[in-house]
């Protein structure tokens, strides 16, 4: 899995390609989970634009942020959800929880607009 | 029609994909459709991680994957030797989960993706999974007629 980060202010965008599984959990674990941790930095935005399968170990790291940035007030925003990749999102319940855009751009817009971060 | 393959694989999460990938493979042979095949590629994945994570926590083991079809129906069997489950009835439950960082997902993935599964378990012994999917096509075909 390719993972590549970015830091706007107190945005972090992570933009994954490849599958989120068991095997691959860890390059997020070592990418991602390290800079969500930065001071300051209190929301992200997951772009899995490129990503083609997730299963539940993939939401599990993902809802692990969630729960990381909640307690700092923060959020996590999704971006780009392919359908396989939606529906299993979607059955996780995540996006009862995490709002969805078609773009980073939306995204961010919606954080400037809505002051979320 | 019928087919059957086996695949004996490590516990190993690099294999999770070959896994998953070769389940697709095989199930093609059936009229199911792309999403059909993702539904299965992501069954198997969750079946196959569970016993990495829950079979065989401190070694590696073996995981036996059977495939086959049998008239129009995809089986697929995916058992372990490890360390079994204390109480079946108890993965049931909604978020059931004995690891921290997982939150009872995978059983709840395959259920809802394939039309029925079966699960049994010895501790000390190891744990079955029998997996069951019909193609959507076939079965709208079929109560048509009906």
């Amino acid at each position: 899995m390719d993972i590549t980060t970015e830091l706007e202010g107190n945005i972090l965008i992570a933009r994954l390609a490849g599958e989120l599984d068991i095997e691959t959990v860890q390059a997020f674990r070592e990418k991602v989970v390290p800079e969500t941790e930065r001071p300051g930095v209190k929301t992200l935005i997951l772009n899995l634009n490129k990503v083609s399968f997730i299963d539940s170990t993939g939401i599990g790291a993902i809802l692990g942020r969630y729960r990381f940035l909640e307690k700092k007030g923060g959020k996590v925003l999704l971006v780009g959800l392919k359908a396989p990749v939606k529906k299993i999102i979607k059955m996780a319940g995540l996006l009862e929880i995490m709002p969805e855009y078609s773009s980073e751009e939306k995204a961010l817009n919606e954080i400037g607009e809505g002051r979320i971060a | 029609m019928g087919n059957h393959a086996h695949i004996s694989m490590l516990s190993r999460s690099n294999n999770v994909g070959l896994a998953r990938l070769a389940a697709a493979s095989f199930a093609s042979e059936l009229d199911f459709t792309l999403n059909e095949l993702e539904e299965i590629k992501v069954a198997v994945s969750e079946a196959v991680t569970n016993c990495i994570i829950h079979a065989y926590p401190l070694e590696e083991g073996i995981i036996e994957i059977d495939m086959r079809i049998e008239g129009e129906e995809l089986i697929i069997v995916v058992e372990d030797k490890g360390v079994g489950i204390e109480e079946v009835a108890a993965v049931w439950q909604p978020n059931y989960s004995t690891k921290v960082e997982h939150m009872g997902l995978g059983l709840a993935c395959i259920d809802s993706f394939l039309d029925r599964f079966e699960l049994s378990s010895e501790p000390g012994k190891g744990t079955i999974v029998q997996m069951y999917k019909t193609p959507e096509k076939l079965k709208n075909r079929k109560e048509a007629i009906s």
